[in-house]
């Protein structure tokens, strides 16, 4: 399948989801208007994805903020990558944030609670 | 009009420590210039990264629920001229910190929704407030527009202060709602 290769813009976060390697990488900030429009073919192509698995996949989430929009819409992405654990597929989380960054080491911890998926919480000097 | 009234308006920003002052038709490539100017702003302020961004993440949820949920045709009655979906935005930087404040002509209908909103998020200490956002995200829905129900909540989380606001009637359908964000 088509791997995802998308730039970051000023309101839309940097994409690199690869099927071959399993590693779904979101990078920047994500503050659309309409994040729907954004994340639709995100969620698509896991759901593509998860007709056929890596043993293991990889969710690198690096993002410096995100607006209220995209966080329902990055749930749903969760909630798309729980499901492929039904097929016996394993998957991480790596929730990164900046030093002193409460608000997002916290916006990764609400995930953390309502996903039932492994969350490694990576601080980092910058993202 | 006289002219010395841009003197007069120039030493109110500088009194009142306004160092951004917006006011008209909020569309979503102003969001971008905005971000664009207060980045260069910060700049200058030597900001910490930390405050920088919950200034810059209240002020894209401020910006966008403006234009989300302005209207697009409020007609007034009286002598208040109107463009649609027009509003007043401000970022205040004294001592304590950053205040981000905005006004917008609001329905009253939609007023009375918006002021029990504020009611109980301002009545939530900050782990009910984390308990009811992560409720909303959970069981809340996406609109058309894109909106969660999510943008005050998330305001107020940020700001890790009360949020100020007032609702001043103008006339029998509209009111004037009036929001004061605090960053320590």
């Amino acid at each position: 399948m088509e791997n995802i290769l998308r730039e970051g813009s000023a309101k839309t976060p940097a994409v690199n989801f690869d099927s071959a390697s399993g590693v779904l990488e979101l990078k920047g900030r994500s503050i659309p208007e309409n994040s729907v429009e954004f994340y639709k073919p995100l969620n698509d192509w896991i759901e593509n994805y998860g007709a056929n698995p890596k043993e293991k996949t990889i969710v690198d989430i690096k993002l410096e903020y995100f607006n209220t929009s995209s966080s329902k819409c990055i749930l749903d992405l969760f909630k798309k990558l729980e499901s492929l654990k039904t097929k016996g597929a394993e998957v991480l989380v790596n929730w990164y944030y900046e030093e002193d960054d409460e608000d997002m080491e916290e916006a990764g911890e609400d995930y953390q609670a309502i996903i039932k998926l492994p969350f490694n919480m990576i601080e980092v000097e910058e993202i | 009009m006289s002219l010395k009234r841009i003197f007069k308006l120039y030493r109110t920003m500088e009194m009142e420590d306004i160092i951004l002052s917006f006011n008209g038709i909020v569309t979503a490539d102003f969001l971008a210039s905005v971000l664009h100017l207060m980045e260069t702003k910060m700049q200058s302020l030597d900001e910490t990264s930390k405050r920088k961004k919950k200034v810059f993440n209240v002020l894209v949820e401020c910006i966008q629920n403006l234009y989300h949920h302005i209207d697009d045709d409020i007609s007034l009655q009286g002598k208040t001229k109107k463009e649609p979906r027009t509003a007043l935005i401000m970022v205040v930087k004294n001592k304590e910190g950053f205040l981000i404040q905005t006004g917008n002509y609001i329905e009253r209908e939609l007023a009375i929704e918006l002021e029990e909103r504020l009611i109980k998020i301002n009545s939530l200490d900050k782990e009910q407030l984390r308990d009811y956002y992560q409720s909303v995200l959970c069981n809340g829905t996406v609109s058309d527009k894109g909106t969660a129900g999510l943008g005050m909540i998330d305001i107020a989380r940020k700001s890790g202060n009360k949020l100020e606001y007032e609702f001043l009637d103008i006339d029998e359908n509209h009111c004037f709602f009036s929001l004061n964000v605090k960053i320590d």
